[in-house]
């Protein structure tokens, strides 16, 4: 980024709720920006630390969502106390449980983005980039994922996003997300041991998926996070235990099938959304990985990283 | 939201209106601007405004963004409709009843403007009471379920309401809602729907049938100042007015028949005032006779329909931060909502109906939702 800006972390945490609560905070991701208002200190803290490397604005004129994380004005603020999430005044959700407020700003984003940013074509998948060639993998939950995802981007790749590909639609480039890395269950304690240094937010037990937390992206995947990449590699990985690593290729025309079908708005975007995936699949190599060792992983990724893929020639 | 710039209701109306005006302003007006588009669901006719204008090469990028993906979310939904009720024709063409679709479907079957940039939720249909058992049937063995609902829904619907619960579709999950009138059969004016299955017309081509251009115009405003919640109360009168500018272009009788068919299904006060309010928020050209034959028909227009005028002038106003949020308009909201269930359901069952919705809500989600 040319123009000097202020990091969250420059702020202190009082300063932060203070702006949370008058509902003037602006966070940067990628090339989105979201006004966020919320008086709930377990947010202000989670904010805090997890977006501590990313630009802020206070008050701009023009953010892309407004969104809200709150108490309900009902007998829920004090009875069984809940948690909503309010995009323009909206709760495109039920309430949660008050503890999982952190978790659900993270969500709640994600859906912003797959609900209404129809600029790119959005693909759930992680997706990362190294010297400037990108790889997605669309996974369906469960599939270990975003803990491959956390794993490499400590290891030599660059975080683009954790749970939303963002590909255009007229350049094919992978526009970069850098938002925190969503962890469930047994995946927190096999990342905090593989990486001792990382940083995390607060966890929250009992959701609908088990026990998660997110983990702080990397500087360096933030401090680039206006840097699309090219896509060259799609991989569909699976956790399977004691499986050794095995990465075998898969058809272009099975993976269109599947890459699709982990579109959230591959129906709305029609033709161009067809020609996209076609597009993006011819000039990709794809595979299926499966793993279980991450130190494995990493070391298969490394190769593949230096083997130049058919469609960049 | 705190210095945020606020954009009048009017400007708002009016920018709907004339797409045109929309260079002129400034991205911190957008930023309101554009929430308030989505809140009320006009959004997609914003966005096919502007870019039909040619106008949106000229708007800021990030908001060209906006609307440029509004406008991917309204074509595609434009083509899901007639895309579903291809399916819906599949599995209803051997129910031997006419099978009218209503609305927002209705207006893509007319190729109506109404349909241009609208975001439709669920294709609403209605038969005769008497085919709803067989509607229902077909429906189910082509796919779509009724869902859980508890013996209280089912009585709620099958009993009191116009419509059997809804039904979505196993496979696409999308929704349908069968009616068997425009209005619940214990609401106090439900009209004779015999007379609007009368005089539905065919669409070309489709085993589906439509109302007339009257009852159309009918239903819709019927169904507008029904409504106990107005979120797309602005939108649905932006329908009306296309509705009634396109009719009345389309037949100089078209007013006078309008008058009197209100007059004939009893249903002379929603019509009157969606002519008062399309007139005054919007700007459409409704005949001064048109207003006077439905007044002369009401008798002489009491205190009450002019408080009501009054009401709605302020409740349809879009009822969001980013224009103020003028305390009239939440009181209007509040009266408007009073209103609707009033209309629909007598005081004691209403009463009973709300406060049970009140315990269920408080003891819903508590550990987790999925």
């Amino acid at each position: 980024m040319s123009r000097p800006f202020r990091r969250v972390a420059d702020l202190s945490l009082a300063e932060l709720r203070q702006h949370l609560r008058a509902g003037s905070f602006a966070l940067q991701t990628g090339s989105l920006t979201s006004r966020i208002r919320s008086g709930l200190p377990d947010v202000a803290r989670s904010i805090h630390v997890l977006y501590g490397n990313h630009a802020f604005e206070i008050a701009p004129d023009f953010s892309d969502f407004h969104v809200e994380v709150r108490q309900p004005r009902n007998l829920r603020r004090w009875i069984r106390r809940q948690v909503e999430f309010l995009i323009d005044g909206e709760r495109p959700f039920e309430p949660l449980p008050r503890d999982q407020a952190p978790a659900f700003l993270e969500w709640g984003l994600n859906w912003c983005i797959a609900a209404s940013c129809h600029q790119w074509i959005t693909i759930h998948a992680a997706c990362l980039e190294r010297d400037g060639l990108a790889i997605v993998l669309p996974a369906p939950p469960g599939s270990g994922k975003s803990t491959l995802c956390a794993a490499l981007s400590h290891r030599g790749w660059r975080l683009l996003s954790d749970e939303l590909a963002l590909l255009d639609p007229k350049t094919l480039l992978a526009h970069a997300l850098a938002r925190p890395i969503n962890l469930k269950n047994a995946s927190i304690e096999l990342i905090r041991a593989f990486e001792p240094d990382s940083v995390w937010g607060p966890e929250t037990y009992d959701t609908a998926k088990g026990r998660v937390t997110h983990l702080r992206p990397p500087l360096d995947s933030v401090n680039r996070m206006l840097q699309p990449a090219r896509p060259a590699w799609i991989v569909f990985p699976r956790y399977e235990a004691g499986a050794p690593p095995l990465l075998t290729p898969r058809s272009k025309a099975q993976t269109f099938i599947h890459f699709t079908q982990n579109s959230f708005n591959y129906g709305p975007l029609g033709r161009s959304g067809f020609d996209t995936c076609a597009r993006l699949i011819s000039q990709c190599d794809c595979y299926d990985f499966s793993y279980s060792k991450l130190d494995d992983a990493v070391e298969v990724f490394d190769w593949l990283s230096g083997q130049l893929p058919a469609g960049t020639v | 939201m705190s210095n945020c710039v606020t954009i009048a209701a009017r400007d708002f109306v009016e920018l709907i209106r004339f797409p045109e005006r929309a260079v002129a302003i400034s991205l911190a007006q957008w930023d309101s601007l554009l929430r308030v588009a989505k809140h009320t669901n006009l959004i997609g006719r914003l966005a096919e405004g502007v870019i039909c204008k040619g106008i949106h090469q000229n708007l800021p990028p990030k908001v060209r963004t906006h609307l440029d993906s509004a406008y991917v979310l309204t074509t595609h939904q434009r083509e899901a409709i007639g895309w579903e009720l291809r399916h819906i024709s599949k599995a209803l063409k051997n129910v031997d009843t006419d099978i009218v679709v209503l609305k927002g479907a209705a207006y893509v079957l007319r190729g109506s403007s109404a349909a241009q940039g609208r975001l439709f939720g669920d294709v609403d249909v209605l038969v005769a009471r008497t085919a709803l058992n067989n509607t229902e049937a077909a429906l189910m063995v082509h796919g779509w379920t009724a869902g859980q609902h508890d013996p209280y829904d089912q009585k709620f619907y099958r009993q009191w309401m116009h419509e059997i619960p809804p039904m979505t579709n196993r496979a696409r999950g999308t929704v349908i809602d069968v009616h068997h009138n425009i209005l619940p059969t214990i609401a106090r004016n439900c009209p004779n729907v015999d007379l609007l299955l009368a005089a539905s017309q065919p669409v070309p081509n489709t085993i589906f049938r439509t109302f007339c251009a009257t009852d159309m115009v009918i239903h819709s405003a019927t169904h507008l100042f029904h409504e106990s919640e107005l979120q797309n109360g602005l939108r649905d009168l932006f329908d009306l007015d296309s509705l009634l500018t396109e009719f009345s272009v389309a037949s100089t009788d078209f007013w006078i028949e309008l008058a009197d068919r209100a007059a004939l299904l009893r249903l002379e006060l929603p019509v009157y005032l969606a002519l008062r309010l399309t007139k005054a928020i919007i700007g459409t050209s409704v005949p001064g006779q048109v207003l006077a034959k439905l007044e002369s028909s009401m008798q002489p227009v009491s205190r009450r329909i002019k408080a009501l005028e009054a009401i709605y002038l302020r409740a349809l106003m879009p009822d969001h931060p980013g224009c103020g949020n003028h305390w009239s308009t939440t009181l209007a909201r509040g009266a408007v909502f009073l209103r609707g269930h009033f209309l629909r359901m007598p005081p004691t069952l209403l009463s009973w109906h709300l406060s049970r919705k009140l315990v269920i809500r408080l003891f819903r989600n508590t550990s987790r939702s999925t």
